[in-house]
């Protein structure tokens, strides 16, 4: 289990400065700890904080979105004509719920067919693994301005610890 | 009757007359006819126009004020754009960004589809902007009393709402004949 502290240090070692989005169970703990660092502006749907992603791009920011994957449904509009179109990178942290059909019934669906969703929309994708967490955000840091679009990082339940105890 | 009585101007009227009065200021311009007329009459490169994502203009505009806190930044917004993304007028209203200025122009109608009425008419989008907690709010009509508001909002700490009721007429504006991501570019230098 990767320590939340450990994760925000480690994007804001690769360059992240500007974080939004919308919690999650599984985000709560770098929820918190970019709270406490002071660097979280927390949205009210995920096409608004992919939107306010890319404005912040714009003026120069580095920016990340943290959202649960239904929120992926929510924000595809905007992602697919705006930040794709317009080539303004974001990374987006997707909580994987629903994983292998191991969840309440809402998230089953989504669960299911994330990895297809962002293939169709051609926005790449990893899941994050604790071995290879520096691999991952080499990965990103490379895809990110290379590429000039969004890219996701997927977070199962359990790889970063959540709200404190 | 249908924008209330009294209203006296065109979207594209009342736009170009806040154009006039901008520097340098970032200003991000709603889908649809809005972005079509804003090229059209008041290009510039600090212009930063959407040509989808409906309802996230204040959300990009919040994006870059947050990031560029000592540039004041305009949006330029419709009233089926804002019923749209209404949420954010309450993340706005938390948030509080001093440098942040949305003027909806507001005829009451889905202009680009072919005027199907919204519920702006019924809903006053300047009371909810008001209730979310924007700083400054104010609804127009005539052309100088926009001017005047318009000019007070550059100077006061925000974030300001300008609600400017318009007509339904659209100008015959092309489509904006720029590459998304070029907009981008263009935009992105001109704010540095």
């Amino acid at each position: 289990m990767i320590d939340s502290d450990v994760f925000v240090q480690a994007l804001q070692d690769i360059g992240f400065n500007f974080f939004t989005g919308v919690p999650d169970s599984i985000l709560g703990g770098i929820i918190a700890t970019l709270m406490e660092r002071q660097l979280y502006v927390p949205a009210v749907r995920e096409d608004e904080a992919v939107a306010m992603a890319a404005g912040a791009f714009m003026g120069g920011k580095i920016p990340a979105v943290l959202m649960q994957n239904s929120g992926l449904g929510t924000s595809l509009n905007a992602l697919i004509s705006l930040n794709l179109i317009y080539q303004q990178p974001c990374l987006l942290l997707i909580s994987w719920r629903g994983f292998e059909g191991k969840d309440a019934p809402e998230h089953l669906v989504m669960g299911q067919s994330m990895p297809a969703v962002l293939d169709a929309v051609r926005i790449p994708s990893r899941t994050i693994s604790e071995p290879a967490l520096a691999e991952d955000l080499k990965w990103v840091a490379q895809t990110f301005m290379k590429q000039r679009i969004p890219v996701a990082l997927l977070l199962k339940k359990g790889i970063v610890k959540s709200i404190q105890p | 009757m249908r924008p209330e009585e009294g209203t006296i101007q065109s979207r594209a009227r009342a736009m170009a007359a806040i154009v006039a009065l901008l520097s340098d200021e970032p200003l991000v311009v709603c889908n649809g006819f809005p972005s079509r007329e804003v090229f059209k009459l008041g290009d510039r490169p600090a212009n930063f126009y959407m040509i989808g994502s409906m309802g996230v203009a204040p959300a990009i505009g919040l994006g870059v004020a947050l990031a560029k806190p000592q540039k004041k930044v305009v949006v330029f917004d419709g009233d089926g754009n804002v019923l749209m993304g209404m949420g954010t007028l309450a993340t706005v209203g938390a948030v509080k960004p001093k440098n942040l200025i949305h003027v909806v122009f507001d005829n009451e109608v889905y202009g680009s589809t072919g005027n199907q009425p919204t519920i702006s008419r019924v809903v006053r989008l300047d009371a909810v902007a008001k209730a979310a907690g924007y700083v400054n709010v104010e609804r127009v009509l005539e052309r100088e009393d926009l001017v005047y508001e318009f000019k007070d909002m550059l100077k006061k700490d925000g974030p300001s709402f300008l609600l400017v009721k318009v007509t339904e007429q659209s100008e015959d504006a092309d489509r904006v004949l720029l590459e998304p991501d070029e907009i981008t570019r263009r935009f992105m230098k001109a704010i540095e």
